[in-house]
């Protein structure tokens, strides 16, 4: 990842160039900030209840569950287990069963992962709806931000060539070999645009499809989604994508070089490869 | 160069203890934001005040849950919280067949009033097939058969001054050494004069059933199900909630869920 420049200098970076607004910086931490309160405070929630069904009720005297956390008796003791989709699995130590043997825990998640840290619903639900407020709020202003400044069109929005351009763009991340141009490559651009429009507005919609009160001034919703519950069970299967999201981006930033990564994140410039020409504007 | 890598390197420990500083955060590091008096976690519940008052602006007074079809009841209205309250009060009317129950009206009205279980069964009744959802998760879908809370309201005349209605009810929910603490709810006037709320007799078609709170039990049916008491016995209106229970307007919402539980 070198160039020869005419004096015969080997050149190991591009220019540093200002590439992150400061409302893409913001509203980045913001997210990042709400989404780790979202998370723990969901958990605690899904605790209060660790099943999920599809269709507008909980099947109690039917079965519509696709998921159920709990523990069971065995000849051994006390096991956690989950049934996801019909199939049984043995989850004890971290699902449904978890904790020390002097003192076990009975919840779905374990307490280590959830606000608080022992059973409160309504605590889970203080901080839960509290966060989910900014998230929305920062959601609303990242869209009016980057469509005036064109940030959305330009960087995010997927254009043809790049699911052209996309399995060569895989392969050079799998191989860990990254291109820091001016913007986004092809599967930053599809991955953003997957998050900023499908999953972060799914897992608001469902959300709110949860609220009664929201339910009868939005009917609608209900019929979207297919009913209070499966809007649920879709609300908890977007945060595992958004986590399995979290995962690679953390990944992908240790990987592309943090300091460079997190710099363009904290004060907008970014130290671009050496292949990049530089513009007014840039710094050497 | 060096100065770099060691401050990477610094970076990167830095982060590390971070990061795992924030997984371990959700052992008890938050723990303080389950106590009442914290002033962050007060600051937090101002979004159940936001959330209030938008879904009020939002939602409109009269707009209405969804109500379902015949064949979307799948299964019994499953019972949760009290199934039977063990005070000699509530056992004498169970054993009596509620016969000598009274459902009364009183607080700022113009006349306070009261009406047995027969008198209420003969004002308009009013069914609908609703959707049941649990502050926990759950739903579950029955029918509730009823009289329009509105017009008993109305009967009893309710005064300019009152603005939250208190439901009092037999259900001696918790047991202490000071003696039995009672479940308690309380609503705005939207929500007691919505065209939903009903005063509900029967559950299915059928009387409704001591678990799921006889003889009369409320639903607000744009709420959670902590909002709609079992085993009701008084109606109060009122200006202010603070002298009741802990002063949060309800025995879930003295322990610390939100008061409007319309989300």
């Amino acid at each position: 990842m070198s160039a020869e420049t005419d004096t015969g200098l080997k050149v190991t970076s591009g220019p540093l160039i200002y590439r992150q607004s400061v409302w893409t910086r913001v509203t980045h931490w913001v997210w990042a900030l709400c989404l780790f309160f979202l998370l723990l405070s969901g958990l605690q929630i899904f605790n209060a209840h660790p099943a999920l069904y599809i269709g507008q009720q909980s099947g109690f005297e039917f079965e519509n569950a696709v998921l159920e956390i709990g523990a069971v008796n065995s000849e051994a003791g006390p096991r956690g287990r989950t049934i996801l989709f019909g199939r049984s699995f043995d989850t004890t130590g971290v699902l449904g069963l978890s904790g020390t043997a002097e003192r076990p825990q009975f919840t779905g998640f374990p307490g280590a992962v959830t606000i608080p840290s022992y059973r409160d619903l309504g605590t889970g639900r203080v901080v839960h709806f509290f966060f989910g407020w900014i998230f929305v709020l920062a959601l609303f202003v990242w869209f009016v931000a980057s469509l005036v400044s064109g940030h959305m069109r330009r960087d995010i929005i997927p254009k043809r060539r790049d699911l052209a351009q996309a399995p060569g763009d895989l392969v050079d991340h799998v191989r860990f070999r990254f291109h820091h141009n001016r913007t986004y490559g092809p599967l930053q651009r599809l991955t953003y645009a997957v998050v900023m429009f499908i999953l972060f507005p799914l897992i608001v919609l469902t959300g709110l499809t949860m609220s009664p009160g929201i339910n009868a001034s939005w009917p609608f919703l209900l019929d979207l989604f297919g009913g209070r519950q499966t809007a649920r069970t879709i609300h908890f299967g977007v945060m595992v994508l958004l986590v399995l999201f979290f995962v690679i981006h953390i990944v992908m930033v240790v990987a592309a070089g943090p300091i460079n990564e997190l710099r363009s994140m904290i004060t907008g410039w970014y130290r671009t490869s050496p292949n990049v020409e530089p513009m007014p504007g840039d710094k050497p | 160069m060096s100065a770099l890598t060691f401050n990477r390197r610094r970076f990167l420990g830095g982060a590390a203890a971070a990061g795992s500083g924030l997984v371990l955060a959700g052992c008890d590091q938050f723990d303080f934001l389950g106590q009442r008096d914290n002033r962050v976690r007060q600051v937090l519940e101002q979004a159940n005040v936001l959330t209030y008052q938008v879904q009020r602006r939002l939602i409109g007074s009269q707009s209405l849950a969804r109500e379902y079809s015949p064949s979307e009841i799948r299964q019994g209205q499953k019972p949760n919280g009290s199934t039977d309250p063990s005070t000699p009060e509530y056992q004498f009317l169970k054993a009596q067949d509620f016969a000598p129950y009274r459902l009364t009206v009183k607080g700022m009205v113009e006349k306070e009033v009261s009406f047995s279980l027969a008198e209420l069964r003969n004002m308009p009744a009013k069914n609908q097939i609703t959707r049941h959802d649990c502050v926990e998760g759950w739903s579950c879908i029955a029918k509730w058969t009823g009289t329009p809370l509105g017009a008993v309201l109305d009967m009893a005349g309710v005064k300019p001054e009152a603005r939250f209605c208190v439901y009092h009810c037999f259900d001696n929910i918790q047991k202490t050494l000071s003696g039995d603490i009672f479940y308690y709810e309380s609503s705005d006037l939207v929500d007691a004069y919505h065209p939903q709320t009903i005063l509900a007799y029967g559950l299915n078609d059928q009387a409704l059933p001591v678990a799921n709170g006889a003889p009369v039990r409320l639903r607000i049916e744009r709420a959670l199900g902590y909002k709609q008491p079992k085993y009701l016995h008084t109606i109060e209106l009122v200006d202010d909630l603070t002298p009741f229970g802990r002063g949060h307007g309800g025995y879930w919402e003295d322990v610390g869920y939100d008061w409007y539980g319309g989300i």
